[in-house]
C-alpha cells in the first residue's frame, strides 16, 4: 500500500493545477481520476475518426496568465489563439455582428442604432470598472470578514480600499451590479433588441437563471474578467481544444514528479480521529495520505465521497442547500464542410466567433421559462462556434468541427430521468434552430455528440451537470463560496481541502481555485509560498 | 462614402478622391473610423502653409449634431456650461459639457444657425448623452456627421483665397461669426473658426458638392499658395495655439474607467467657460462645490527650456513628481518649446518654476534631461490677424 504526501481527487484542470503546485513544492502527490482520461470539463476527445471535440468547455479566456506562465504551460504544448468576431442572426433575416476593431464595431452597431453604438462606450467603461474590481482577487483566497487574523484583515482592507477608490457613485453602482439582472443592466444602455440579446447571453451561460433574474449581471462579468494576452474580455481557442489546457497541466505536473492515476474511482475519503488518512477506491484499494484535496463540487465532496458522520452536521446541511442546478447541454458536431449562413459571406470575420440565434431578451427569457417548466428550451439560446476555421488540428483539412453550447436543459425532465426521446427532442430543437439560418447545415452533419445535463453529470461528475460546480450568484461568491466558514479551501476535517470550481473564484477554466488552494495547503504545511499572485492590473 | 449601408470597413470622406490624389506620402491615419491623411507631402511645409499662406484640412469626420425644436436653446443651456442665450444667431461659441459630477465629457463648438436651430461639433461621439440630457425638452437631435462635408481653410491668405473663390463680403465676417453663400445651387456655410489659432475659416457643404468645392478652392487659392495639411501639422498648430484635445489632454468623463481620472473645466483651465450664474446646468452643483473646496489639478502651459519636446514627461518640483505632460511640441513660429501639463494643486500657478523630466532618443541612445520650465499665462501664438476684421491680404 502506497502512501503519498497528498492525494488530489479528480483530474479536472483545477485538480491538476493544485497537484502541480504541490509537486513543484516537493510533495509526493498523486491525482486520482475516475475516468480513463483526464481533464474533467476541460477535455478534448476523438469520438468520430479524424475529429477532435472540445467536449465540454470550448473557449478560453479566464485561465490565469500568471499560472500558465509559472507552470510553463506554453512549453508543455498550450497555445491560446484569440478569435475575432461573433454574430447574432435575426429572425427577419438580418444580423448583428461583433467586430474586435473599435470603429468597425461602432459602425456595425450604428447600423442598428447610433445611440446604442455610442452608449456601448459607456457600457464598456462601466463593465471595465467592475472587472477591475474583481480581477485582483482572482488569485487570492477570499478574506474571511469575521476573522481577526492579520492576513484576513489585510486582505479585507485591500478589498475595502479598491471598493472605496471607486467613489460614492461607483460603490452604489457596484452593489447594484452584483445583484441585478443582466436584462435590467443592458436596458440601461441599449434600445436595440438584437444588441441586448447578443450581449446578454453571457449573463445566463451555465446558470439556471433567466436574463431578468437578479444576479445575472455578475455572470456576465464572470465572462468578461478574463483576458487573452492582456486584452481583458477577449476570448480565444486553446489549440487542440480545451483538452490542451489539461494536457499541458498534466505534463507540468509529471515534470515536477507528480503522478496521475486514471480509472481510480474514489469511493470515500477516509477520516480517523478528525483527520484524513487517505482514500478508499470503489475497487477496494486504499491509498494513504495526510492531505486529501477534493476537485469535486461541494455536493459530491461532502454528500458523496465523505461520510456524513465524519462531518459537522452544519456542513452537511450547507452542502445540501448549496445551489448547483443544471441548466446547460452541449452538441459537438463533425461537419463535412463549412456551413453557409444567411446573409454572411464565408470569409466574413463574423464567422470566426460565437454565433447565436436569439435576437431578443424576450426570447431568452422564454427559453428560461421552459427550464422552469422542467423541460429543455424549445427555442434555446445557443453559443455556437466553428473553431476549425482558426485551429487546423481538430478536423481534416476542409472539414469542420462545431461546438454548440445550449441553454436551457434541466437536470431532470419534469422530475423524471431524461429518456432517449427527450434527448432526441433536445438535439432536434438545437439542430432545427441552426438549420433555420443555414440551409446546408443538416446535410453536412457527419456525427453529433449530444450531452444533456444527465451525460454531463454521469461523464464529468458535475452534480446536475452544473458547469460551474455551483451557481455563480452573489450568495455563493467570495467568502460564501462554497459556504461561509469554508471559503479558504480548508474542509471541516484535518488535512482535507477543496480545490474545484465550487470554491473562489468559481467556475470556468481559470485554474485559480486550484492554485489558491495549493497556497493554503503549503501554508498549513509550513512550506514556502510558491504560488504566484496576480499581475497588477492598473 | 461607403456604397452599402451595412459596410463596416473604414470610411472615407466625400473629399477622398482629391485627398488621395494629394497625399503623395501615402501616410494615412484613422480618425473616428475615417481614413484621413497624417501628412500629404511634408509635415513642416504643411504646418507653414497654415502659418504663412493657406492650409486646408478635411474635418468631415468631426462629429456633428443638429439640435433644433422649440426648446433647443433651453436644452443647450441645461447641457453646456456656457450661457447659450449669449450666442446669437449667426455666431459660434466654444464650450464644454459636464456630467453631473462636474467632469468634462467633451469640448466643442455650438453654431447658432437660426432661431432654435443649432449645430454642435464635438470630438467624442455624444448622441447617447445628448439624448439622455434631452429628456423633458421638446427638441430633436440628429447625428449629421455624414451629411455635412467640411473643410478648414486656415492661414494668413485664407481670406484672400476665399474672396478669390467668389465669397464676396467674407472679409466682413468677424471671428466666431458664420454666414452663408450659394455654391452651385447648394448652400455653402462659412464660419470664421478653426483649430489652428490663426486667421481661418471653416466651410460646410452637402457631400455631393464636396469635390467641386475642393476643386474651386484650390483653383482660387493657387496664387495665395494653398496646400492641404494632415493631422500631424494640425497637432503642431493646435499646441502652439493652446487648444486642448479630448482623449489626449483629458479623458472624456464617461469613458474614464479609473475613478479620479476625469477632470473638471476648472482643472483644464476652462473655468472661463463656466457660467455659474445660470441657475441650472449639468454639473453645476458639483462645480459650485469645487469652487468652494478647491480643485485637485491645474492645467498649465509650460515654456520648457531647451529644444527637446517634453512628450510624456513627469513634471517635478523639488525632485518630487507633481504632474504629467499631456501634449508637447516645439513650436516653429513661436520658436518655443511648449508643453501642456496636469499639475497637482497647489502647484502650477502662473510664473511657477518647475522641472520637466524628458527622455529622448538619438540613434538608439536614450538620454534623460531635467529641463527647467515655467508656467506661462497664455498660449505662445496669438497673432493679431486672427481677430482683425477685415483681415489683411496676407
Ligand atoms: C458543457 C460545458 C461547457 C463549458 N464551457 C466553458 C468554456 O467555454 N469556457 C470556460 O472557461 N469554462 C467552461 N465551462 C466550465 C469549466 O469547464 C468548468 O468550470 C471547469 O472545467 C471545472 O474544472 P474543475 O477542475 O474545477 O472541475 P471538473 O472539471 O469538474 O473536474 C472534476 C474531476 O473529478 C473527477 N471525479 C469526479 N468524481 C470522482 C471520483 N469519485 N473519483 C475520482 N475522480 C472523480 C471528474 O471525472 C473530473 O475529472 C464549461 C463546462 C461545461 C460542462
Amino acid at each position: 500500500m502506497k502512501k503519498y504526501d497528498a492525494i488530489v481527487i479528480g483530474a479536472g484542470h483545477n485538480g491538476l493545477t493544485n497537484a502541480a503546485y504541490l509537486a513543484k513544492a516537493g510533495l509526493n502527490v498523486a491525482v486520482l481520476e475516475r475516468n480513463a482520461y483526464i481533464g474533467g470539463a476541460t477535455v478534448s476527445r476523438e469520438l468520430h475518426k479524424g475529429w477532435t471535440y472540445t467536449n465540454c468547455s470550448y473557449v478560453c479566456s479566464l485561465l490565469r496568465p500568471e499560472i500558465a506562465r509559472d507552470l510553463e504551460l506554453p512549453r508543455h504544448g498550450l497555445q491560446v489563439v484569440p478569435y475575432g468576431g461573433g454574430v447574432t442572426f435575426k429572425r427577419d433575416g438580418g444580423y448583428y455582428g461583433n467586430y474586435y476593431d473599435h470603429n468597425r464595431q461602432y459602425r456595425e452597431m450604428a447600423r442598428h442604432s447610433k445611440r446604442d453604438a455610442n452608449a456601448y462606450e459607456r457600457y464598456t467603461a462601466d463593465v471595465m470598472k467592475q472587472t477591475r474590481l474583481i480581477r485582483p482577487f482572482l488569485l487570492k483566497r477570499p478574506p474571511d470578514p469575521t476573522s481577526l487574523k492579520l492576513r484576513d484583515l489585510r486582505d479585507l482592507t485591500e478589498f475595502a480600499g479598491s471598493f472605496m477608490e471607486m467613489g460614492e457613485e461607483g460603490l452604489a453602482d457596484t452593489l447594484k451590479f452584483w445583484t441585478k439582472s443582466v436584462g435590467d443592466f443592458l436596458d440601461e444602455y441599449f434600445e436595440t433588441d438584437v444588441i441586448k440579446a447578443h450581449l446578454g447571453g453571457t449573463g445566463v451561460i451555465g446558470t439556471a437563471l433567466g436574463v431578468y433574474s437578479p444576479g445575472t449581471a455578475y455572470v456576465l462579468l464572470h465572462h468578461y474578467m478574463g483576458d487573452v494576452d492582456g486584452n481583458v474580455g477577449s476570448w480565444g481557442f486553446a489549440r487542440g481544444g480545451m483538452g490542451a489546457v489539461s494536457g499541458a497541466l498534466a505534463k507540468s505536473l509529471l515534470g515536477y514528479g507528480g503522478e496521475i492515476i486514471c480509472d481510480a474511482d474514489v469511493d470515500q475519503i477516509v477520516v480517523k480521529g478528525g483527520k484524513v488518512t487517505g482514500v478508499a477506491l470503489k475497487n477496494g484499494d486504499e491509498i494513504h495520505a495526510d492531505v486529501v484535496v477534493s476537485n469535486l463540487d461541494p455536493k459530491r465532496t461532502f454528500l458523496d465521497v465523505m461520510d456524513a458522520k465524519d462531518l459537522p452536521a452544519d456542513v452537511v446541511r450547507k452542502a445540501q442547500n448549496f445551489k448547483i442546478r443544471g441548466s446547460s447541454g452541449k452538441l459537438n458536431i463533425a461537419l463535412d464542410g463549412l456551413p453557409t449562413f444567411n446573409g454572411l459571406d464565408k470569409s466574413s470575420p463574423l464567422m470566426l466567433g460565437d454565433m447565436h440565434f436569439s435576437d431578443s431578451l424576450q426570447r431568452l427569457e422564454r427559453a428560461y421559462d421552459d427550464w422552469k417548466d422542467g423541460t429543455w428550451s424549445k427555442d434555446p439560446y445557443v453559443d455556437m462556434l466553428i473553431p476549425t476555421q482558426t485551429d487546423p488540428t481538430m478536423a481534416p483539412p476542409g472539414k469542420h468541427m462545431m461546438t454548440v453550447f445550449v441553454q436551457y436543459a434541466p437536470p431532470k425532465i419534469r422530475g423524471g430521468e431524461w429518456t432517449a426521446e427527450d434527448k432526441a427532442g433536445f438535439e432536434k430543437s438545437v439542430i432545427d434552430q441552426i438549420a433555420a439560418q443555414s440551409p446546408d447545415f443538416k446535410d453536412l452533419i457527419l456525427h453529433c455528440e449530444t450531452r444533456t445535463p444527465k451525460e454531463i453529470e454521469a461523464e464529468v461528475g458535475l452534480t446536475e451537470g452544473n458547469i460551474f460546480q455551483g451557481e455563480l450568484t452573489f450568495d455563493q461568491l467570495l467568502f460564501n463560496r462554497p459556504f461561509p466558514g469554508y471559503a479558504q479551501y480548508r474542509g471541516p476535517v484535518g488535512g482535507m481541502y477543496m480545490c474545484g470550481s465550487g470554491t473562489h473564484p468559481g467556475g470556468g477554466v481559470m485554474a485559480a481555485p486550484g492554485a489558491n488552494a495549493a497556497r493554503e495547503i503549503l501554508n498549513d504545511l509550513r512550506q514556502p509560498n510558491i504560488v504566484p499572485g496576480g499581475y497588477a492590473d492598473d | 462614402m461607403s456604397a452599402k449601408s451595412d459596410d463596416t470597413m473604414m470610411l472615407t470622406t466625400p473629399f477622398h478622391s482629391r485627398v488621395k490624389e494629394a497625399c503623395g506620402l501615402n501616410c494615412w491615419g484613422n480618425w473616428m473610423g475615417y481614413t484621413t491623411p497624417n501628412a500629404y507631402e511634408d509635415v513642416e511645409l504643411e504646418y507653414f502653409a497654415v502659418r504663412s499662406t493657406t492650409g486646408v484640412f478635411d474635418l468631415t469626420p468631426m462629429n456633428k449634431y443638429r439640435v433644433s425644436g422649440p426648446d433647443a436653446e433651453a436644452y443647450l443651456n441645461r447641457l453646456v456650461t456656457r450661457d447659450v442665450s449669449k450666442i446669437r444667431v449667426g455666431r459660434v461659441g466654444y464650450t464644454v459639457w459636464c456630467d453631473d459630477a462636474g467632469q468634462v465629457m467633451d469640448d466643442g463648438t455650438i453654431f447658432h444657425l437660426a432661431e432654435n436651430d443649432y449645430r454642435i461639433c464635438a470630438y467624442a461621439r455624444a448622441i447617447d448623452w445628448f439624448n439622455w440630457a434631452a429628456l423633458g425638452f421638446d427638441v430633436s437631435i440628429e447625428d449629421e456627421t455624414a451629411e455635412v462635408a467640411a473643410l478648414a481653410v486656415q492661414g494668413p491668405t485664407s481670406c484672400a483665397t476665399l474672396l478669390a473663390m467668389g465669397l464676396e463680403g467674407l472679409d466682413q465676417l468677424k471671428p466666431f461669426g458664420l454666414t452663408e453663400f450659394e455654391f452651385e445651387g447648394e448652400t455653402l456655410m462659412v464660419s470664421r473658426t478653426g483649430f489652428t489659432g490663426d486667421l481661418g475659416y471653416e466651410l460646410w457643404i452637402a457631400p455631393h458638392k464636396a469635390e467641386a468645392l475642393w476643386d474651386r478652392l484650390f483653383e482660387a487659392g493657387r496664387p495665395f499658395i494653398i496646400r492641404p495639411f494632415g493631422t500631424d501639422a494640425l497637432e503642431m498648430a493646435r499646441i502652439e495655439a493652446g487648444f486642448l484635445q479630448a482623449g489626449v489632454d483629458f479623458m472624456p468623463a464617461e469613458e474614464a474607467v479609473r475613478n479620479g481620472r476625469s477632470r473638471s473645466p476648472f482643472e483644464l483651465g476652462l473655468g472661463w467657460l463656466v457660467d455659474l450664474d445660470k441657475p441650472v446646468f449639468n454639473g453645476r452643483r458639483a462645480l459650485l462645490r469645487e469652487q468652494a473646496e478647491g480643485s485637485r489639478y491645474r492645467f498649465a502651459i509650460l515654456d520648457v527650456d531647451g529644444n527637446k519636446p517634453a512628450q510624456h514627461s513627469f513634471i517635478l518640483k523639488g525632485g518630487k513628481q507633481v504632474g504629467t505632460v499631456t501634449s508637447a511640441a516645439w513650436c516653429p513660429t513661436a520658436k518655443t518649446n511648449v508643453a501642456f501639463a496636469q499639475i497637482e494643486m497647489p502647484h502650477g500657478a502662473v510664473g511657477e518654476e518647475l522641472v520637466a523630466e524628458i527622455y529622448y532618443q538619438r540613434e538608439l541612445h536614450w538620454t534623460r534631461v531635467l529641463a527647467p520650465c515655467k508656467v506661462i499665462e497664455s498660449p505662445v501664438f496669438n497673432p493679431g490677424r486672427r481677430r482683425a476684421t477685415p483681415p489683411a491680404g496676407f
